[in-house]
């Protein structure tokens, strides 16, 4: 089923159809996304893995509506995509906090915007607070946190609003092994609790396997939709799941997929994606 | 295997010292985030190293006091050894006698205000146009090419022009600290203005946030340190055109001042006069940069 036509109706939550998004670069066109075509349910967590160029930060940016597409349809609960919205939240790779702000009126800010009175703000901002583990720093500026502190402040910042979607960036691509694992851990935590669907981009082939419902592997020039691999392991995700064969033998497929990827055409990308 | 035990044994003691270090850190975030069930810590203070850069700080400021006087004596010593310097003595005698008839007071006064005004306008236009430039290609593309034109032009070059367009009163030498002033002030802003991180605008974005709020929440408060620069900039830059400005057309103030003790060669008030100048230069300077600490202390120093 390669032949979706363009904005038609759908039940998923996200729906990606026939995406094209071209850059001018000096009277060259490049191609950063070229057929795309993704259904994510609701409540998914879907990871997007591909290596660099594969354009999957500018798939996320069209979603989260940053970015217009130059052909195709981005639709979010059966609308068009126009400009960014509350229900969509973005977590960035460069956590993105307003430093002039505590993590309490970061987390707040998104709560001022949607017109909270100030009594419901300073609730909802510390459940948020609290959710992520940061209330003995909730007074604390962004520049008295270590890396993780900030990507754990921005996760609340985003959730605090309620946005039904939550869009990722390479969210802990700047920090060490030891506390990505934490943060993963912690994140998939935070959604076990409070659902939401998860559109979450990396280029480490473990945490897409890790954390997802279903890996979407992309590949470069033109950026597509190489794979896509659903990933059977059951929720929670311990350190046990992380170290079964099970997991192993996925992460391994999809490393194959990421890494050794046949040069193919757009056409049978998507086609190889609808299997 | 043999290699490893081998490198193990001949390093024997730094293993030892990594598993204190990696022990102390591992011991951070347990005791702070206890409560979240263990995660990262935050970055652990350093007594040592705050202690050294303690001692440094006093150290600094004993060789700035050595650094003064002996600058006084040398000053002294070259007066007394026959150049035409009065001695310091002779100076806070000179300032003293100045001070009790008012004419200190008079003159701080009269370059005061006229740097306040020049200075305080210059700077409440130049944070507008400057943001206007920063935001709007329209604004830019009108306002850079004078701008630009103008900050070539030291002020004071525009002196005799004004003065003869303006007349001799107070407007011509406010005119010019205040185009001192704004010139700084406009450039420094629209560098913050185009300089703001563009993903923190699109962090609001997403977060729902439009373009008014957009520009006050987060353009303003990210260009404020540039802003603050170049009000100091500007400050500086508007004293400096002050005191050259009332050498050249003045009734009062430090820079007439001194102009006229040059006429009676009156040394005493010529070097009165320049330490007072320096002296209130460095006082407002001080309380800009206050200001400045105040307001971007959120800044991350690197």
């Amino acid at each position: 089923m390669t032949t979706t036509t363009p904005g038609q109706r759908t039940e998923a939550k996200i729906s990606v159809q026939d995406v094209r998004k071209t850059f001018d670069l000096k009277n060259e066109e490049f191609v950063a996304l070229e057929r795309v075509n993704l259904d994510i349910s609701d409540n998914e967590f879907v990871t997007v893995v591909g290596p660099s160029g594969c354009g999957k930060s500018t798939l996320m940016n069209i979603l989260a509506g940053l970015d217009e597409t130059t052909a195709g349809h981005a639709l979010v609960d059966g609308a068009e995509v126009s400009g960014p919205g509350p229900e969509r939240g973005v977590i960035f790779q460069q956590y993105a906090l307003f430093p002039w702000l505590t993590v309490r009126k970061n987390v707040e800010f998104g709560l001022k915007v949607a017109g909270y009175a100030k009594a419901e703000r300073r609730e909802r901002a510390e459940h948020f607070i609290k959710l992520v583990g940061l209330d003995q720093f909730a007074d604390a500026l962004p520049k008295m946190l270590s890396g993780g502190m900030k990507q754990r402040c921005a996760i609340a910042r985003a959730y605090a609003v309620d946005p039904s979607i939550l869009l990722m960036d390479e969210p802990f691509g700047a920090l060490d092994a030891l506390t990505r694992v934490r943060l993963q851990e912690q994140l998939l935590e935070t959604w076990s609790r409070e659902k939401r669907t998860v559109v979450f981009i990396t280029h480490d082939v473990d945490e897409a396997v890790f954390l997802a419902n279903r890996v979407v592997v992309m590949a470069a020039r033109p950026g597509r939709i190489y794979d896509v691999i659903d990933i059977d392991l059951p929720y929670p995700r311990t350190e046990e799941v992380r170290l079964s064969p099970e997991f192993a033998e996925l992460r391994n497929r999809i490393w194959t997929s990421v890494y050794h990827q046949t040069p193919g055409t757009a056409a049978d990308a998507s086609a190889t994606a609808r299997a | 295997m043999t290699t490893s035990t081998y490198s193990v044994a001949r390093n024997g003691p730094e293993p030892g010292g990594d598993a204190v270090a990696a022990g102390t850190a591992a011991a951070v975030p347990v005791s702070t985030d206890g409560t979240s069930g263990g995660t990262d810590g935050p970055p652990s203070p350093r007594p040592t190293t705050r202690r050294r850069t303690m001692d440094k700080k006093s150290r600094l400021r004993l060789l700035n006091a050595f650094s003064i006087v002996m600058g006084i004596a040398t000053w002294w010593v070259m007066s007394l050894a026959g150049f035409q310097f009065p001695t310091p003595p002779e100076v806070v005698a000179k300032a003293g006698e100045m001070w009790s008839s008012g004419i200190l007071q008079e003159d701080i006064l009269a370059s005061l205000g006229r740097v306040l005004t020049g200075f305080l306008i210059g700077s409440a236009l130049a944070i507008p146009v400057g943001f206007l430039m920063g935001w709007y290609t329209v604004a830019r593309g009108l306002f850079e090419p004078w701008i630009q034109f103008f900050r070539t032009i030291p002020p004071l070059a525009l002196l005799p022009l004004v003065l003869v367009l303006m007349g001799i009163g107070e407007l011509p030498k406010v005119f010019v600290i205040f185009l001192a002033a704004f010139l700084a002030c406009v450039i420094s802003t629209y560098q913050g203005v185009v300089g703001v991180d563009k993903t923190l605008i699109n962090a609001a974005r997403v977060l729902g946030a439009k373009d008014g709020r957009i520009f006050a929440r987060v353009v303003v408060p990210a260009s404020t340190p540039f802003i603050l620069v170049g009000m100091r900039v500007g400050l500086g830059s508007a004293w400096a055109t002050l005191v050259a400005a009332e050498l050249l057309a003045a009734q009062a103030g430090l820079g007439y001042r001194m102009q006229q003790a040059q006429l009676y060669y009156d040394l005493a008030t010529i070097f009165v006069d320049i330490i007072a100048i320096g002296i209130l230069g460095l006082v407002m300077d001080r309380l800009l940069l206050l200001a400045e600490t105040k307001l971007t202390g959120w800044q991350e120093r690197r």
